[in-house]
């Protein structure tokens, strides 16, 4: 059967991805950022997945005003780098597993959680940056990513989003589709975004390393507590888009140690975490959880 | 009856929820339509005249032209569309960012790189951080 073996965590920030392209990773602005995720380079080397299940959000590319799923499951064979209003990043298209994709769309809606089922769409940032993060620079020609992915967007775009709570449970639903599917793959799941950041208003430039430490702690330790932040939380405490991290809840919950909301089985392991401050407006929270 | 919106004490933040999205319909959506390369250049050709094709109100499309980013949130843009008029304008999302502040864009950036502006003082409308300032720079005139 399928197995999801691994969870990781990281923010999504444009900038980092725009560095990557434009070979600035070695300025002393960037260095420390690209340096935290070299022992994740080496990990994601060591323990190739069969499939990413990557869970972001867009951020008005593929979803306009004109519909906003709340969770949105890619079941498309292929996915295009978008192109944002910068033209599209120069990385590889992403390939996906339309059967495991459909597979995991079927068992959950019919666990309870309406998701919006996707075959076309183009992917933005929220995606590509975290695979850039974790394999590196990919030639968008000759190269490709290590495996397929199945992209995952949340809306937390526009309020009401889904609660921290909503995507815990979700993450429980979408572990027991995995591990209904009958073919031995090896799948991660990685949840992205955060973490404390705001883009708009005075209170534009907002970090609050404090709540994100702790944040991590308890998602690392205690993920039910983290699981039951209220929305108001998040955007009080860690800015108007520091909200995206209830997206790390669906990874968290699709970990082994969670049964039934709580947390009843064997803790995972930390592999690897790491925190900076700034990638352009943005705080760096970076973890890395195996099953034990 | 009244929605639960828990959020409105904030300070200098918009949260673009049902109502705003409802507001800012038009433009956020002539926004997207700046993700194609022939619309950024035929905006940058005539923005009044490309505005014009839009039905959005008389104010947004002002708030467009003064490239007043609090303005366009107050008259319900989302930051994540708006930032297609910065990327036609060839802005870094830290130089859009940064120009809500009432910052210069190097005292944007030097704060960033000190560790970001300080959640002391500005969780709630009426403490005594640097967010407490209104949220606009132009003064909207009819």
């Amino acid at each position: 059967m399928a197995k999801i073996t691994a969870s990781v965590y990281t923010s999504h920030v444009p900038a980092i991805g725009a560095a990557m392209d434009l070979g600035k990773t070695q300025e002393d602005y960037w260095k420390p950022v690209f340096a935290g995720y070299e022992y994740s380079k080496q990990w994601l080397k060591e323990n190739k997945p069969d499939v990413i299940f990557l869970v972001f959000n867009d951020h008005a590319t593929a979803f306009s005003l004109d519909m906003i799923p709340t969770f949105a499951i890619g079941t498309a064979d292929s996915y295009e780098p978008a192109d944002e209003g910068w033209g599209p990043r120069p990385v590889p298209v992403v390939k996906g597993h339309s059967a495991l994709a459909s597979h995991i769309a079927h068992s959950v809606i019919q666990q309870d959680f309406d998701l919006t089922i996707v075959n076309k769409m183009a992917v933005d940032h929220g995606l590509t940056v975290p695979l850039s993060l974790m394999c590196g620079p990919r030639d968008p020609q000759t190269g490709q990513w290590p495996c397929p992915v199945i992209p995952f967007a949340v809306n937390v775009v526009q309020y009401p989003i889904p609660s921290g709570k909503r995507c815990f449970d979700l993450g429980q639903a979408i572990r027991k589709a995995v591990e209904s599917y009958d073919e031995d793959l090896n799948v991660h799941i990685w949840g992205t975004g955060g973490m404390s950041h705001q883009l708009q208003g005075p209170r534009a430039g907002l970090i609050n390393r404090e709540w994100d430490n702790a944040f991590l702690d308890q998602l690392i330790t205690d993920p039910v507590a983290a699981a039951n932040i209220p929305h108001i939380e998040y955007v009080r405490e860690a800015g108007s888009e520091g909200i995206e991290l209830v997206m790390w809840l669906i990874a968290r919950g699709a970990m082994s140690d969670i049964n039934e909301g709580k947390q009843t089985g064997a803790a995972p392991q930390l592999k690897h975490r790491f925190y900076h401050v700034p990638a352009s407006n943005t705080a760096v929270g970076h973890a890395i959880l195996e099953n034990t | 009856m009244a929605l639960d919106k828990p959020y409105l004490d904030i300070p200098g933040t918009i949260i673009f929820d049902a109502e705003q999205s409802r507001k800012g319909y038009w433009l956020n959506q002539f926004c997207m339509s700046l993700m194609r390369a022939e619309n950024r250049t035929r905006f940058k050709a005539d923005e009044k005249a490309y505005l014009d094709e839009w039905p959005m109100t008389d104010e947004q499309k002002r708030a467009v032209l003064a490239r007043d980013l609090n303005w366009c949130m107050r008259t319900g843009g989302n930051i994540y569309f708006l930032a297609k008029i910065g990327a036609t304008d060839g802005k870094s999302f830290q130089q859009m960012a940064g120009s809500m502040t009432g910052m210069s864009e190097e005292a944007y950036r030097t704060m960033m790189i000190n560790g970001g502006r300080s959640i002391a003082g500005n969780r709630r409308i009426g403490e005594d951080g640097d967010a407490q300032r209104p949220a606009t720079d132009s003064t909207p005139t009819a």
